[in-house]
């Protein structure tokens, strides 16, 4: 209960100073966070997943199906408000991840990692041939207010900024209070040794589907943030290669804290702008040696350098 | 006394092989019963064709009158039959206390579901800390029962299966690997916490002197069928069980 607690603490902390740091943060900057917290949500879905026990390389999936129902909400159906389109980002997601989530929640592994995949390139193979929905190209999404406050003029201006700070820390309170619950528990459980679980009375493929639902809804946020900051959406969000840089921040950031994807995500998102900057034709390289690093000798992921100086500490 | 678990005509076939045949067993409410027989003799088999976790090829389970044949362990579990495991079954990467409040959380959650099982008015906190003490595993609350010795874990096992309530509790071997002077002790511990609450039990154990002293009755295996029924004295006095079973029939005969 006291870590629940110092958690929320945390997260309120980060999420004043975050919102405190507007004005004086370059749009570079913002945009930058924005883009972190978006890639964070998508990974604190992969967190959830990871401590059920499964690696899905297709969250892809969830990230432009929130970013396109996003961006279809505002130009087809007129819905201009940014939190509106965030919202419906992360129940179409749901709905999609429900559906999949039939078949999906039976398997297990590299199964489980090849089918999500398999249904992410689905549905980028979908996108690229659906003109409608401006094939390989995608189209522009354009938010015009946040709760009824216009978004081109005065305090409007950080308007997204805000949807993404306070989505990404209700997202992780919420989650942090779903994993300390009794069925949030039955994650680990289910991890360990799926057998007991049903012999303990409970339906492992229930939870495990319910979890997906959750983590597909968070990717959707993610999606429908990043459409509303980039002002834009294309197929590539589907695509395997963004998949994987969940992946990437997920094993980064380590499953210890509902705070370390978007702790993971923004080390990222600057190691990759420096590293484009400083060496413009090898920055995959120090992307690869990063997370070489990182393996190597923080194999719990980056959050573990906290845990380890707590229990030095104490 | 009312029966509380019926086989009847219970057969499981795996191809060519048969490792139940036609089992027909009645198990009275508030006994102890022990289940013997050689490797392969189906007694694992039994418990998995009781709680669900094979179906069996024909014949039928009843619990409290209700025919449970092939229902999913879950659902099984949530009328009131439990089962430890020969193997402990434990999560490895929790500590004892989380994985005594894993079942209890899930008792509490679906409280409409278990039948006659529930937590009162405790918490699943003050559950699990109360079968801790039940269980003597105080000590290890705190550690990861993957650093825990078997023996430990099996009682971990024992007591997990005993946190969702049961109304019959299945215990597969809870006496294997461990050693043979810790044996009795661990026996009186499990018969002791199971039975303050009047669990039926249902034990497979290869120790002779543990079955004569702990059960009202006995059940012996052999190829799939049971060649003997009745209170412990005449079961092991049966020449066919301790030619098969028990292993002292004369000389050249290979125990089984």
């Amino acid at each position: 209960m006291s870590t629940f607690r110092r958690t929320t603490l945390g997260l309120a902390i980060a999420l004043v100073a975050l919102a405190a740091a507007a004005p004086l943060l370059p749009r570079w900057a913002m945009f930058l966070v924005i883009i972190s917290l978006a890639k964070g949500l998508a990974a604190l879905g992969l967190l959830l997943l990871m401590r059920t026990g499964l690696v899905s390389f297709g969250q892809g999936l969830y990230f432009a199906t929130g970013a396109y129902a996003a961006g279809v909400a505002a130009n087809s159906l007129h819905v201009g408000d940014a939190a509106l389109m965030v919202l419906g980002g992360g129940a179409a997601a749901a709905g999609v991840a429900a559906l999949l989530g039939l078949l999906l929640a039976r398997y297990r592994a590299i199964f489980f990692a090849m089918l999500s995949l398999a249904f992410s390139m689905i549905l980028y193979g979908l996108l690229v041939k659906t003109p409608a929905l401006g094939s390989t190209d995608g189209f522009n999404v354009s938010p015009r207010t946040l709760l009824g406050l216009s978004l081109a003029s005065g305090p409007g201006r950080y308007g997204i900024y805000g949807v993404a700070i306070s989505s990404a820390f209700g997202c992780a309170v919420v989650l942090d209070r779903y994993l300390r619950s009794y069925l949030g528990r039955l994650a680990p459980a289910i991890r360990d040794n799926e057998l007991r679980v049903e012999y303990m009375g409970a339906s492992v493929r229930n939870v495990v589907h319910l979890n997906l639902v959750v983590a597909g809804a968070l990717a959707g946020f993610g999606g429908a943030i990043t459409a509303l900051a980039v002002g834009h959406v294309d197929p590539e969000m589907a695509y395997w290669t963004t998949s994987g840089e969940f992946v990437f921040v997920a094993i980064l950031s380590g499953t210890a804290s509902v705070a370390a994807p978007f702790a993971g995500a923004l080390v990222l998102e600057m190691l990759r702008s420096f590293a484009y900057e400083h060496a413009p034709n090898s920055w995959q390289l120090v992307m690869g040696a990063a997370m070489l690093a990182v393996i190597l000798f923080l194999p719990d992921g980056l959050w573990s350098v906290f845990r380890r100086r707590r229990r030095a500490a104490t | 006394m009312s029966a509380i678990l019926e086989a009847a005509g219970l057969t499981k076939t795996f191809g060519a092989v048969t490792a139940a045949a036609n089992i027909s067993v009645s198990i009275e409410e508030d006994t102890v019963v022990g289940l013997i027989g050689g490797n392969g003799a189906g007694k694992t088999t039994f418990l998995n064709l009781v709680t669900g976790y094979l179906k069996p090829t024909s014949g039928s389970v009843r619990f409290l009158g209700r025919d449970i044949t092939g229902m999913a362990p879950r659902r099984i579990t949530r009328l009131g039959i439990c089962r430890s495991f020969q193997i402990p079954q434990v999560f490895d990467s929790l500590t004892a206390f989380e994985n005594l409040l894993v079942g209890l959380g899930i008792v509490f959650m679906g409280r409409s579901a278990f039948v006659g099982s529930h937590l009162g008015d405790a918490t699943p906190e003050a559950a699990a800390e109360e079968m801790l003490a039940r269980f003597r595993l105080g000590d290890y609350r705190d550690e990861p029962v993957s650093v825990l010795p078997e023996g430990v874990r099996k009682l971990l096992d024992i007591a997990m299966a005993m946190a969702v309530k049961p109304r019959i509790l299945l215990l597969d071997e809870p006496t294997s690997g461990v050693s043979a002077d810790e044996k009795f002790a661990l026996m009186d511990l499990v018969l002791g916490a199971i039975r303050a609450d009047k669990v039926t039990v249902l034990f497979v154990e290869h120790d002779m002197d543990i079955v004569r002293r702990y059960t009202q009755r006995i059940l012996a295996f052999y190829d799939g069928k049971v060649i003997a029924d009745g209170d412990p004295a005449s079961v092991l006095a049966n020449a066919e069980v301790r030619r098969l079973v028990v292993g002292e029939g004369g000389p050249g005969e290979a125990p089984c």
